[in-house]
């Protein structure tokens, strides 16, 4: 296994010095990597990747872009990119937060996909800064074997690079990859690299060309449950009588390796640990604080199997799906709540309001293929806008609930692959008048009015046609 | 005048405001109406208010699926639905094989309630339809009381069919079936029926028919409409009571019923060829004759002449008559009396014949207890009300004496047609409390009257005679007449708790949902049965055919969304009984027949674990006679000993090692179920099984539920050969 390996390092490496050494981008070259650490953290089933690199300016022209590369498999499920930079010196060091956007550059080796991370300052000649980068992968552990019985535990492989693939030269590195378990089947070996416990070490190497490539394949155990959301559909009701109402709507499957054969309840319950390891026995979501009127139910009704703690900073529910659920189960379930309306909506110096939520999937440690969030103004309401912090795709649709006349507007957010680092706060905007509160209690009343002269005038209107 | 006292002012305010008593009435009954009305609803809640707003027991799934596809598919869709999920591989002809008036009902409701823009689910609306059709019949039933009786009687049967528990087991919320509208079709059928005989009124006439037409579309107990109403006609007839009014009621009736009737695809030409509406036919032709009688009559003036021209008509309508239906009934043109019909008639007839209609526990005949449970008081008080009844004879009276009496009979034949009887049960109940206390009332109203001399004078001729009458009583008549009305009241009372109690602790469980008490007296959930489907549902291929008890067909079908063998709907006995024989055959023997209906997943329900007593195994010998019904290799007395059934050790060998019993045992031995006992103690039948090593060689375990009630197996494909 490992010889072919070898070769196909090797081949790619050849590979990338040859590019490397084509397209000299003038506009890169100048920058360079003095330290890169970076640490990848399998031990769930989103790969977390911290990177520090100390980049520092040999060029001659003070810059303000640094560019990261990706692979384009790994760009497919990529799901967010961080980048900080430390403050200060010592002790009174502060973290903050730099602009990452995706760019194009000419000339890209294979294909490589780039993130742009732009400076506060530029970065002058022969200056040096350090860069904090965080980004998250899904999807990126393959279950091999790709089907296994109730009692096996789950295998993956992970496939990476020993040398950062980077667009900079690096004059030193070195990588740490955590796994879960002290139990790892094979690793690459790129010499130096050890493993300790349940760390691999990866370096430290020294003054590689930039684009350095050496693919490397991990395989070990990883029985966290792959709870991947397929879809989500969260749907938040705004009433101005004082109620926010969300509905999230799941299609939750156990992305991990697919169940093969029997699944024997009495293991199950005699031996947990032993049978069904990888399986998803109950989620944990994390709801605003005074969250109220909480349902947990699906197409054939409510569910009884649920938690609900709460205190005053958050809530917390508990929720186990009908039946724990294997590799390549699934469940659909509904969640809904309500919660006050003071705690998300506020108004703004130009009388305008705006929600102000959060955008992502409230369970925890759960990636989301695909999120729609649908804000249901309230009916009568204009001129709606959204603000999130990153890019998802928006429009308009309009829904009829309750007495609705006219339909309400509801704002329509997708996005694709989530992770929980998305929960941040977006907020829509509107204009609404206090004035369309009272319309529903107004058609209601004039109805039983209507209602009640009707009956009056049947009691004192002869229609006979005899007399 | 300007310094009037406030006081005055106030009280000519009152005055104007105060109502003649003739209002004062009115608004007391429509007050009372309102809240029956509002009772009648609100007492059918407690399974929502327990449990969740969900569908119960079986049929009611297979009507919700139903409900579901037309709310999706629209009517013509829906009428022509052939459903390739059940009845694998044969397949239903859905809009030909069932009663939509049920469907067609919900979705009405739903699609007003959409158009007035009540954002409803339509499960809601499935889930309410039968406590809102049982306020409606409350309803009725005050109309009806009122057209026999007096409003008082109305008052009073609207009353006491709000809460009885012989109609509320059938139209709890949750409980979407047939009956549950049916049931207000049936009394209000006869309502303007009686109506229509009362006042001979065309207008009233197609009003019954209309009703009828909404029964036969709602439910297969039509049929004791059709037959009900001219045995009426018969004893109207014989007793002498014909009139004008009863032929135009009868006969427009009937013509516009049955046909209205025929455009139900179930029934279709059934209404005019089956053995069972040809009283309807007879009663009509007889009417035709019996008029033609009268206007004979009325022309000769000869009576001698007459008797003999009766004579001769008479024995050539009977004799043509008898032809016709001979000629028929061997034609094969009228068909004869199907089993269940026969079954009605005779309860000993089903547990001879039809052993897949003696095995349902609802067509069991009625015992004494539940009689009591259902109808409470009012079994005392329907002999009352009939001894009113007769003393004060009408038409009226003589219809709902036959009403109940009939529907008596048939409710202590099956234990389902309870619900039949109820209405006239409570109808007749309602006349005898109504003119008891009417009666009691009377005499302390009059008593009061003679001690205030002279103020009722010129009141009527009745009340003199009646003060008459006081006068010579005896002197207790008052506190006699106080303590009778007490007495009736605390027995109303009695009712009421008892119809209370009686919802909330007996027909208010979902049975899907199972609920225990847990060690520390908390309430334990035992929701297995929607595990195992939602499991279907989810993680089994879309085409998997799934092979169970007929029982869990409707079920599997609407919750799991998986094709089914065989289910509830039990139109083909043959294919319920090869199911029966695969699960009382060997393992070996059983996976031919398993692979010749291409059985993917087989599911049976256990209740060893829980100690949940209806389940497959108390159910088994039900397949083994079914199965042994059609198929005489299955044998009943190789599973059991000594007449005796058992599971335990000293069970007959074919039981210990037939498929049903190996599926629901299959490492059960393994497991401890409570504290004390052997492992593999069952505790559904209180015993240790015989068989703690149940290998499987053709299954293999796919699922079991969390308590282990519903566990599903998986078809292992066919060995290769190497």
């Amino acid at each position: 296994m490992e010889a072919p390996i070898r070769a196909r390092e090797a081949l790619g490496f050849i590979l990338f010095s040859l590019l490397f050494s084509i397209c000299r981008s003038s506009s890169l070259n100048h920058l360079l990597i003095s330290n890169a650490e970076r640490r990848i953290d399998l031990s769930s089933h989103i790969v977390k990747v911290y990177l520090t690199l100390k980049v520092e300016n040999a060029g001659s022209t003070p810059t303000s872009e640094v560019f990261l590369s990706f692979p384009p498999t790994q760009v497919d499920h990529l799901a967010t990119v961080e980048a900080l930079v430390t403050k200060g010196k010592r002790k009174k060091t502060t973290l903050v937060r730099l602009d990452v956007k995706p760019t194009e550059l000419p000339d890209a080796p294979n294909d490589a996909k780039y993130f742009a991370i732009y400076l506060e300052n530029p970065l002058k000649s022969g200056e040096s800064t350090t860069l904090e980068v965080l980004y998250l992968l899904t999807h990126s552990q393959e279950p091999f074997p790709a089907e296994i019985a109730q009692s096996e535990s789950q295998l993956v492989y992970y496939r990476d690079s020993a040398l950062i693939l980077s667009p900079y030269h690096i004059k030193q590195q070195t990588t740490f990859i955590k796994t879960p378990s002290t139990k790892v089947e094979s690793f690459t070996r790129v010499e130096p690299s050890n493993r300790a416990g349940t760390e691999i070490k990866y370096g430290p190497y020294e003054d590689h060309p930039p684009y350095s490539f050496s693919p490397i394949l991990i395989h070990f155990e990883n029985n966290s449950p792959f709870a991947v959301v397929e879809e989500l559909v969260r749907e938040v009701e705004i009433s101005h009588w004082g109620n926010l109402q969300v509905t999230e709507q799941y299609t939750l499957v156990h992305a991990g390796a697919r169940h093969k054969g029997v699944f024997s309840r009495v293991d199950f319950q005699s031996r947990p640990t032993l049978n069904g390891a990888s399986s998803l026995r109950y989620l944990l979501a994390r709801l605003p604080p005074r969250v109220h009127s909480v349902y947990y139910r699906d197409e054939i009704g409510n569910i009884s199997s649920s938690h609900l703690r709460t205190d005053s900073r958050k809530s917390e529910l508990e929720i186990e799906p009908r039946y724990p659920l294997f590799g390549g189960w699934k469940a659909t379930f509904v969640i809904g709540y309500g919660l006050p309306l003071q705690d998300f909506l506020f108004e703004t110096s130009d009388d305008r309001r705006y929600l102000n939520f959060t955008f992502g999937c409230p369970l925890l440690e759960t990636v989301v293929d695909k999120l729609t969030i649908k804000v249901v103004l309230p009916e009568g309401s204009k001129d709606p806008s959204a603000v999130v912090p990153f890019p998802v795709e928006q429009h308009l649709e309009t829904k009829y609930s309750y007495l609705d006349v006219v339909g309400r507007t509801v704002v329509v957010m997708e996005k694709k692959n989530l992770v929980p680092t998305h929960n941040s706060h977006f907020q829509v905007y509107y204009t609404f008048k206090p004035i369309f509160m009272l319309a529903e209690p107004l058609m209601l009343a004039s109805v039983f009015f209507l209602f009640f002269v009707a009956c009056v005038a049947y009691l004192h209107i002869d229609l006979s046609i005899r007399k | 005048m300007a310094t009037m006292p406030a006081s005055a002012s106030a009280s000519d305010l009152l005055k104007s405001f105060k109502l003649k008593t003739k209002q004062q009435e009115l608004l007391i009954r429509v007050s009372i109406l309102c809240l029956v009305y509002i009772l009648a609803f609100i007492t059918r809640l407690f399974s929502v208010l327990r449990y969740e707003s969900m569908i119960h027991e079986f049929d009611p799934y297979f009507n919700y699926r139903t409900t579901l596809y037309l709310t999706e598919n629209g009517f013509y869709d829906f009428w022509n639905w052939f459903d390739y999920e059940s009845w694998y591989p044969l397949g239903r002809i859905v809009g030909g094989t069932l009663y939509p008036g049920l469907m067609v009902t919900a979705v009405l409701i739903y699609r007003i309630l959409r158009f007035l823009r009540f954002a409803v689910h339509i499960r809601e609306v499935c889930v309410l339809t039968a406590p809102f059709f049982a306020s409606n019949t409350t309803l009725v039933a005050y109309f009806f009381g009122k057209e026999i009786w007096d409003s008082g009687a109305g008052l009073v049967a609207a009353i006491l069919i709000a809460v009885c528990p012989g109609y509320i087991s059938r139209s709890v919320a949750g409980s979407y079936d047939n009956e549950g509208v049916a049931i207000f079709a049936l009394l209000f059928t006869f309502y303007v029926f009686v109506k229509a005989v009362n006042t001979g009124s065309l207008a009233w006439c197609l009003a019954s028919a209309f009703g009828y037409f909404y029964m036969v579309s709602a439910w297969g107990g039509y049929v004791f409409i059709i037959n009900l109403i001219p045995l009426y006609v018969l004893v109207l007839l014989i007793t002498g009571r014909y009139s004008m009014r009863l032929y135009v009621a009868y006969n427009c009736m009937y013509i516009l019923g049955m046909l209205l009737a025929m455009q139900i695809r179930f029934v279709g030409f059934q209404h005019v060829q089956s053995g069972e509406h040809m009283a309807a036919m007879g009663v009509f032709f007889l009417m035709q004759v019996f008029y033609f009688l009268d206007w004979v009559k009325h022309m000769l003036s000869d009576t001698k002449l007459f008797q003999a021209f009766l004579r001769i008509t008479v024995t050539s309508a009977v004799a043509v008559g008898g032809i016709a239906l001979g000629l028929g009934m061997v034609s094969g043109y009228i068909s004869p009396w199907t089993g269940r019909f026969y079954s009605l008639l005779d309860p000993t007839y089903a547990k001879d014949h039809i052993p897949i209609i003696a095995s349902v526990s609802e067509h069991q005949p009625t015992a004494w207890s539940s009689f009591m449970f259902d109808f409470h008081i009012l079994l005392f008080l329907f002999p009352a009300g009939l001894y009113f009844c007769f003393k004060r004879l009408s038409d009226a009276t003589i219809f709902i004496v036959m009403y109940g009496l009939t529907s008596m009979y048939f409710a202590g034949v099956m234990v389902r047609l309870i619900l039949v009887a109820t209405p006239a049960v409570c109808l007749i109940s309602a006349i005898a409390v109504s003119a008891t206390v009417k009666n009691l009332t009377v005499l302390l109203r009059s008593k009061n009257k003679v001690v205030q001399t002279g103020s009722t004078k010129g009141s009527g001729g009745s009340k003199s005679s009646s003060k008459a009458l006081l006068d010579q009583s005896q002197p207790f008549q008052k506190n006699g007449a106080i303590a009778l009305l007490f007495g009736a009241f605390y027995l109303l009372s009695r009712y009421a708790t008892h119809c209370t109690w009686v919802t909330s602790e007996a027909y208010s469980s979902p049975s899907i949902v199972l609920a225990a008490r847990g060690a520390h007296g908390n309430r334990v959930i035992f929701d297995d049965y929607r595990e195992a489907y939602f499991w279907l549902r989810q993680n089994t291929p879309q085409d998997a055919k799934v092979m169970s008890w007929w029982d869990y067909g409707y079920q599997i079908t609407a919750m799991g969304n998986r094709t089914v063998i065989v289910d509830n709907n039990t139109w083909n006995n043959t294919h319920i009984a090869t199911v029966g024989r695969a699960m009382s055959s060997y393992e070996d023997e059983a996976i031919e027949i398993i692979r010749s209906l291409d059985v993917d997943y087989v599911l049976v329900v256990f209740g060893g674990v829980t100690g949940y007593s209806s389940d497959d195994i108390n159910k088994f010998l039900w397949m083994v006679r079914i199965g042994g019904g059609v198929f005489p290799v299955i044998k009943e007395p190789d599973y059991l000993v000594n007449g005796e059934y058992r599971v335990d050790k000293g069970a007959a060998p074919k039981m210990l090692n037939c498929l049903m019993y190996k599926l629901c045992y299959y490492r059960f031995g393994e497991m401890m179920t409570e504290y004390g006992k052997p492992p593999g103690y069952d505790r559904a039948r209180g015993v240790e099984i015989g068989n703690k090593d149940v290998k499987l060689e053709h299954l293999e375990e796919a699922f079991t539920t969390s308590n282990w009630i519903v566990r599903i197996y998986r078809v292992k494909p066919p060995n290769n050969r190497w």
